[in-house]
């Protein structure tokens, strides 16, 4: 791969992925891989690489490029999500790199959370295991579309064609009993170790796994659609911040649009107050605009007075949003401390922070046999249950498999300001 | 609405993107992260310091809050050991905008006995840690936009967008708030602050292509020029007051350009020819080897540099 070759040519924009499976599985082999076939790794990075790969008296060791902390070198172990970034000619990637083992699901969920695709790691001995099916099940709970499971270390049985296949049709069974749909799921044999089927098919001009002619898992990286703006909901402002401009110009509303589209003209209505008015212009630096759309960053006037503050809602008076004091959602505890539902907790949804107490627990989610199990008391950190929250004033309650980005929602706690929780109304 | 928005200018219509390509994901995102800081904190500041990083910083402000002025001032915490070339295109900067800049200096820590140094021309880069705690201090900032990126460093590829300091202003990376989607929690008591990095998914390749998009202004020494230097461990050590040639050193002219701009002692430039953005854009995409390993003397000296000085209230 040249120089000219990392320089976006076809912009296909960014892929967000995460990367899920063990250490044991060569996770960190294959982002190494990745990094380093796309020459995303360079030469001082390489020298340190090569130093202490020499130190620990192994041969050059890809892994150790997502070696992070120091914290994690002396105890082995990987504590948080680290971010790494790669490009090629056709999209940039930005790797969410999830622990396997500590903590996943507090892991998995935040950096599922804004990824678009998962790759889950399965080890070609091992077939498909407990941890590929809890991955998988994460990556569906938080809504992700694309999966592309990975058989990794083929060269360990032999390039085997029907280790492969078993694992494949292991894999869709799984998939056809936990209804995830069969059509976003890829399946890639590779060596991450050799290098085979990740970046390039083949290693030193010998093609070991012949018999796949499927796409390499950066082909399928580079290639997935994964388009902005897919969300169901119709046009979605949440408003971020309020701008008094000088002279006697109204006030600006500033934010994104989160799904849909509107246009200078367009009746809106304010959530949650309900009152309607007109876009009377899209604003933004680079100039004014007939219409803004998704993942657009805009400023918007309306024809008409109406008291607006950060946390309150455009939508298109054609298509309002359900609005509600109380939604079903499916929480993720993220905290040491558990759920308390005696306590009152912040819930942040888009840009508005309302009160909020978990009022019902229904049934906690086993990620690991896909199996309900019976309502607990509490929800401790890393548990996901289904719970019924009362708010102290209303959201709009758009079910975040419409509109991931308003049907989402964290709980802060007010102690200590931290995030105890993720939610997702379903 | 105002004549700045409704008059853009052609180059900024031409070079506005057609569809969501990575830059305007990019810049989509950056503005987004700047009004939450401006929706959810009562006393920001945005670190500003006339790098090139920092400069892009200052275009997505504008991107996020035009017609209106900024909802936070700049602040520099100048090391004295600037380059003068950054230091007076920050001033003019600043001024273009017609925004506020504030200037806190490590001159003045040492001279307060707030700083200590070991040795007089030592690199003042881990004690600006000290005067910036202190303007934090000083102005009650409840958060500080940087403009650093997570492809920098591996201590920073774990750092949040909003990343949590706590009244020391230390960061606690086994004590992260989980980031999830796009909702970010910049809540702190008094006291605490949060560091919020805008581009934090931007690597060096992804700045300069938005620098030559933008038509950005930078600092002259961005740019290929030539400049005296001595070769020392393998990097390229600029002759200046603070650094100068030692004992058996030959001094060389060379034309160079510096990837990042800090603090003179522990700043190096590199070998370039390349005259503009679009030739540092080619030499980037090429590049082999890292920007820090490229340019910071600081960070060779030990593997967790970065992460230690972190710990410790760094940017």
């Amino acid at each position: 791969m040249s120089a000219r070759d990392k320089l976006p040519a076809l912009d296909n924009g960014v892929l967000r992925f995460l990367t899920a499976g063990s250490v044991d599985d060569g996770k960190s082999t294959l982002i190494g891989r990745l990094l380093y076939d796309t020459k995303a790794v360079l030469t001082d990075q390489l020298a340190a690489l090569h130093k202490t790969s020499a130190k620990r008296g192994t041969a050059l060791d890809l892994s150790l490029l997502t070696d992070g902390l120091t914290a994690e070198r002396e105890q082995g172990i990987t504590i948080d999500i680290a971010y790494r970034y790669f490009a090629t000619a056709r999209r940039k990637f930005i790797i969410a790199d999830a622990p396997g083992h500590e903590q996943y699901t507090r892991n998995m969920v935040t950096a599922a959370s804004t990824a678009q695709l998962a790759v889950l790691l399965v080890d070609a001995r091992h077939g498909v295991v407990t941890q590929t099916r809890r991955h998988a099940t994460l990556a569906h709970l938080l809504g992700i579309r694309n999966l592309v499971v990975a058989v990794n270390k083929m060269d360990l049985v032999d390039f085997d064609e029907t280790v492969y296949a078993r694992i494949v049709t292991d894999f869709r069974e799984f998939a056809r009993r936990t209804g995830i749909d069969d059509a976003g799921i890829r399946y890639v044999p590779m060596s991450a170790l050799g290098g085979n089927m990740v970046v390039d098919r083949s290693v030193d001009g010998e093609d070991r796994l012949a018999w796949y002619s499927g796409p390499t898992l950066l082909e399928i990286l580079e290639t997935t659609p994964v388009g902005v703006g897919t969300a169901r909901a119709g046009f979605r402002f949440p408003v971020q911040y309020v701008s008094r401009p000088s002279g006697d110009a109204g006030r600006g509303y500033m934010g994104r649009v989160e799904s849909g589209s509107v246009r200078v003209g367009d009746r809106v209505i304010v959530l949650p107050s309900g009152r309607t008015t007109t876009v009377r212009s899209i604003a933004t630096f680079d100039g004014s605009r007939d219409e803004a759309h998704a993942n657009d960053t805009v400023t918007v006037t309306l024809a008409d007075e109406v008291d607006i503050a950060r946390g309150d809602m455009l939508a298109k008076a054609t298509e309002p949003a359900e609005v509600a004091r109380q939604v079903e959602a499916t929480l993720c505890w993220l905290d040491e401390r558990p759920l308390d539902v005696r306590r009152t907790y912040i819930m942040r949804q888009a840009t508005r922070e309302v009160r909020a107490r978990v009022t019902r627990l229904d049934h906690l989610w086993n990620v690991s046999t896909q199996a309900r199990e019976p309502a607990p008391h509490a929800l401790a950190m890393n548990d996901i249950g289904q719970a019924s929250v009362t708010l102290a004033s209303p959201v709009v309650a758009d079910k975040y498999d419409d509109a991931p980005a308003t049907g989402s929602f964290i709980l802060i706690d007010e102690a200590t300001n931290g995030t105890v929780a993720a939610g997702m109304i379903r | 609405m105002s004549t700045v928005l409704d008059a853009p200018s052609e180059a900024r219509a031409l070079a506005a993107p057609a569809d969501v390509d990575h830059l305007a994901w990019l810049e989509s995102e950056a503005i987004y992260i700047l009004r939450e800081v401006a929706g959810q904190c009562a006393n920001p500041a945005l670190l500003f310091s006339g790098g090139k990083d920092s400069l892009v910083l200052l275009r997505l402000a504008e991107k996020a809050f035009r017609p209106t002025r900024f909802p936070f001032p700049l602040l520099h915490i100048d090391t004295g050991h600037n380059f003068p070339e950054v230091i007076a295109f920050r001033d003019a900067r600043a001024a273009e905008l017609g925004e506020r800049l504030i200037v806190r200096s490590v001159e003045d820590s040492i001279a307060q006995g707030r700083v200590v140094l070991k040795d007089p021309d030592e690199s003042r880069n881990p004690h600006q840690s000290v005067t910036l705690l202190d303007a934090i201090a000083e102005f009650e900032l409840d958060a500080c936009i940087g403009g650093a990126r997570r492809d920098e460093e591996k201590a920073r590829a774990k750092e949040r967008v909003f990343s949590f300091r706590d009244a020391f202003g230390q960061w606690d990376p086994r004590n992260q708030r989980p980031e999830l989607w796009n909702l970010y929690n910049a809540r702190v008591h008094k006291g605490e602050h949060v560091r919020v990095f805008p581009i934090s998914n931007w690597t060096e390749l992804d700045v300069w292509q938005y620098i030559e998009r933008e038509r950005l202004e930078v600092p002259s020494i961005y740019y290929a020029h030539t400049r005296p230097i001595v070769r020392r461990r393998g990097a390229l050590v600029p002759v200046t007051h603070l650094t100068p040639p030692r004992d058996g050193e030959s001094v060389e002219r060379v034309s160079v350009r510096f990837r990042t701009v800090g603090d003179i002692p522990c700043t190096a430039p590199v070998a370039s020819d390349a005259a503009n953005a679009r030739e540092i854009i080619i030499e980037t995409a090429a590049a082999t080897i890292t920007e820090r390993g490229a340019t910071r003397l600081d960070d060779q000296t030990n593997d967790a540099s970065m992460e230690l000085r972190k710990k410790a209230g760094y940017f």
